[in-house]
């Protein structure tokens, strides 16, 4: 028999079927049409499918759906607020932060993440909560300036 | 056949027909295509004849390095009633920014902003013919190509505004979408001035473009085209796409490489409801509505393999120069007597440097989306190689490519990884037995272990110089990377430059500059060697046996950017430097390391690159492409290599297998020199030659140990020393 739950994501709720277990990414990807988390290493060394859960940041593909019912679940699409980006996407935009851009949902929920517990990060800061994530087209330094410049913006719109 | 052929496209024949002698390539959709169109002004160009230069691969079928194109025609572009503007090009962005840049190309001789133009990419139904996306060909071939037909186009609304007003064509202006005439105040926009026509223009030789000097949006930072998308997640990639019905499929891999499938056994994945299995020639594969219930089937499925003993990777360099072939002509060069130059020298010196295979690890897998529809056959596909894949699936699944519709949406990065179809042609077979769409995304691990792989390569190096600092022999021997790069920019009287293929134990292919990396590590490195052996400045060595200005220039304005001579190393740390040129792509490299002997670790601490690639279209762009390629280089220099043994990749995983990552990027500087008085060149390859032979060379000046193997430092520096 089909086990359905029902799972917080970007503040709705929405039903999957969830047995046999399966990956938060999958369900996410497959069932909920939420393609903006992307698959990139299945083992949870690239990053690529990070999401928020109750605000911290985990990958997608090592979390079991079942184990987050009933925690709110934010993906990349769930990061623009009524048509507005949020800094961080802006700050991606602005500074030219990607390429082929497979791994900007990821850099950019880590990010969002980082600013939230550290809204004033030094570069090595940024460096050492980032380093879990990997671009391979290499804009590295241009991910470590749009997270700096993001921490201004928020900091200006604070005022 | 052929004037049937021709029968629905609508315009004069005699003008291509000069230039076409037989072959058209074009097919039904193509013509639906046209008609579809409708009215406005078409820009169609007729390729005749037109060789391209195919990339030289680690693969070699013993052909010319020339392909004949099909002489295909095409549409280019496309001015609507509208107003609206499309391109189409078989390029595709893979994330070097080709979107970008043509529309920027397009934008300008269009006189328009670049939210005016839309460009249709690597949709083979749509666009012309494109051998592919790959040899840094997009900027030196199919920008030209494009800013001639928005002129072209320019030309036809200067013409038309100039009937319709009766008004001399030279007191017309095109500007901000539109044709005005100022002394009589009059203008129309462009989809106006093409009401009710249907035009069709080929473009005309007498063409003139707009000079770099006068660009207004060329050589501009204009922003990712359509960034929005990708910051928001919206973006669909081939890996994203999701039809109605469809099914996910995944293939049984073999033990070990070149195995053979001896038995297979289907039965009890064929009993699992829901589950459709494949099992033909010496493919077996299953489709099912979950990818949890693909996963089960195909373990369901009990194969045996034959596998015969192969080559691993402690032995691979032997094995490469064991069994090497004789020189390759194509890129052969012989100039004086390398003996008699050898035998006069003040001071010879000969090495052996070599490469390892290293992974492409796109970030996005292969993936595609099959659907049929009848007898023709659509594919979404992460590919540089839209029309490529087309011919693959067409000849596996012995149907004609006219059925054939391969659609790239922009993807998740190539590297040069991503020539061949491997998951279209998986997920095409498998929906047609099922009778349903069906996706297959390889895993990381496949992606590791079945893709094709850069070459490894043996490059044997003999060379004699005089005291004066004047390199006077060079002999260069490359074993199976390939030859590009392979011929030495420094003047040197006597040379003798070979490359030699080798069956490769390993699938292997493309990668972003090819062999060019291994030979300028050699021959960099070697350099270095020399000029440590005559007591001379790295620079200074370089300088003296240089005449080409352009590699000149990069190397000055590198090294003053890093302070070259002008800084002095401490202890622990060294500074090298590196120089090279690849299809007009000159750049030049100084890296500082600090490296501690006793703990044997090395850390990247500053690179300065300089580039130089003719006119820049868009600098901000092209500074991210030097930037990543410096990254991307850091991790085939320092710690990137497939392990394998007996047909099996040993780290086919990111936690075995390292990349670069944040921590490992040091202090950049780019230099970007913009020569508007030269053609602009690519730059997504080039950038990455000369990162390895710079921080070698560093290593060395730090720690007195030369490293002549890549990835230098998979351990730590103690180990090579």
């Amino acid at each position: 028999m089909a086990a359905t739950i029902e799972l917080q994501v970007n503040g709705k709720k929405l039903r999957a079927n969830a047995d046999p277990p399966r990956s938060l990414l999958s369900v996410l990807r497959d069932d909920l049409d939420l393609a903006g988390t992307k698959y990139g290493c299945g083992e949870g060394q690239c990053g690529a499918c990070t999401v928020l859960v109750d605000g911290l940041p985990q990958r997608s593909c090592q979390t079991q759906a079942g184990d987050v019912v009933g925690k709110p679940i934010t993906t990349i699409e769930g990061i623009e607020q009524d048509g507005k980006l949020h800094p961080l996407q802006q700050a991606f935009l602005d500074v030219g932060a990607m390429q082929c851009a497979f791994c900007t949902s990821g850099m950019i929920i880590s990010g969002v993440s980082l600013l939230r517990r550290n809204p004033n990060p030094t570069p090595a800061e940024i460096v050492r909560f980032m380093d879990g994530n990997i671009c391979r087209c290499g804009t590295y330094p241009r991910i470590v300036a749009a997270i700096s410049n993001a921490a201004k913006m928020l900091k200006e719109a604070a005022k | 056949m052929n004037e049937e052929r021709i029968a629905g496209i609508e315009w004069e024949p005699e003008r291509y027909e000069l230039q076409v002698a037989s072959q058209y390539h074009f097919n039904l959709n193509r013509r639906q295509f046209f008609k579809a169109l409708g009215s406005g002004i078409i820009v169609v160009l007729v390729l005749h004849d037109c060789e391209v230069l195919a990339q030289e691969s680690g693969v070699r079928r013993g052909g010319t390095p020339g392909q004949r194109l099909p002489q295909d025609i095409g549409a280019w572009l496309h001015i609507g009633e509208d107003g609206k503007v499309t391109a189409y090009t078989g390029k595709v962005d893979v994330g070097q920014g080709s979107r970008t840049e043509l529309t920027q190309v397009v934008a300008e001789e269009l006189c328009l902003p670049v939210t005016s133009v839309r460009m249709v990419m690597g949709d083979t139904d749509l666009v012309p013919f494109d051998m592919g996306t790959f040899g840094s060909q997009t900027t030196p071939q199919m920008a030209p190509r494009l800013r001639r037909a928005a002129a072209a186009a320019r030309e036809v609304l200067i013409d038309l505004a100039a009937a319709a007003w009766g008004v001399d064509r030279k007191e017309l202006v095109a500007a901000d979408g539109k044709v005005s005439h100022p002394p009589s105040k009059r203008s129309s926009d462009y989809g106006q001035l093409s009401k009710g026509q249907k035009i069709t223009t080929a473009i005309p030789d007498d063409l003139s473009t707009t000079p770099p000097d006068k660009w207004k949006i060329e050589g501009q930072s204009v922003p990712k085209v359509d960034g929005r998308d990708f910051v928001t997640g919206r973006h669909q990639y081939a890996s994203d796409m999701k039809l109605a019905g469809m099914l996910h499929g995944k293939v049984l891999r073999p033990a070990t490489f070149h195995a053979a499938l001896d038995s297979v056994d289907t039965k009890e994945a064929e009993s699992l409801p829901g589950v459709t299995v494949v099992h033909d020639g010496n493919f077996a594969g299953v489709a099912a509505s979950t990818q949890n219930d693909a996963k089960r089937a195909i373990a369901a499925i009990r194969a045996e393999w034959k596998s015969q003993p192969q080559p691993s990777g402690r032995e691979i360099f032997d094995y490469l120069k064991k069994n090497s072939t004789a020189g390759d002509d194509r890129s052969g060069h012989s100039v004086g007597s390398v003996p008699e130059a050898l035998a006069a020298a003040d001071k010879k010196l000969a090495q052996t440097y070599t490469v390892a295979y290293i992974a492409h690890t796109p970030l996005e897998p292969r993936a595609a989306v099959a659907l049929w529809e009848g007898d023709k056959l659509t594919v979404w596909t992460g590919s540089q190689r839209p029309f490529g894949v087309r011919t693959e699936l067409a000849n596996t699944l012995r149907i004609p490519e006219a059925s054939v519709r391969v659609i790239v949406p922009d993807t998740g990065s190539g590297y040069g990884g991503k020539h061949t179809g491997e998951t279209a042609v998986e997920a095409a077979r498998l929906a047609k037995a099922a009778g349903k769409p069906v996706k297959v995304v390889w895993t990381r691990e496949e992606e590791f272990t079945w893709a094709y792989f850069r070459p490894a390569g043996v490059m044997d190096i003999s060379s004699g110089v005089r005291n004066d600092g004047t390199v006077t022999a060079w002999e260069f021997h490359n074993y199976n990377s390939g030859g590009s790069g392979i011929r030495t920019p420094y003047e040197v009287a006597n040379q003798r430059i070979e490359f030699h293929p080798v069956e490769s134990p390993l699938r292997q292919g493309s990668y972003r500059a090819l062999a060019a990396t291994a030979n300028h590590f050699a021959r960099e490195t070697h350099m270095d060697e020399l000029a440590r052996l005559v007591k001379m400045d790295p620079l200074e060595f370089r300088r003296k046996n240089l005449k080409d200005a352009r590699l000149g220039a990069v190397l000055d304005a590198a090294a003053q950017s890093f302070g070259w001579g002008k800084i002095k190393a401490s202890p622990g740390q060294g500074f090298g430097i590196a120089a090279g040129v690849e299809k007009n792509g000159y750049v030049a490299t100084c890296a500082e390391i600090s490296a501690d002997r006793a703990k044997g670790t090395v850390k990247l601490v500053r690179v300065v690159t300089a580039f130089e690639c003719g006119a820049i279209i868009n600098p901000d762009n092209l500074k991210n492409q030097v930037e990543g390629a410096v990254i991307m280089a850091i991790g085939g220099a320092l710690f990137e290599a497939v392990e394998f043994e007996n047909g099996r990749v040993l780290n086919p995983h990111f936690s075995t297998y390292r990349v670069p990552r944040f921590n490992d990027v040091p202090t950049l500087e780019t230099i970007l020199i913009d020569r508007k008085d030269l053609p602009s060149a690519g730059a997504g390859e080039s950038p990455i030659l000369t990162l390895a032979p710079a921080v070698g060379n560093a290593i060395f000046d730090a720690s007195g140990i030369r490293l002549r193997s890549l990835p230098m430092i998979p351990n730590g520096l103690k180990q090579e020393a």
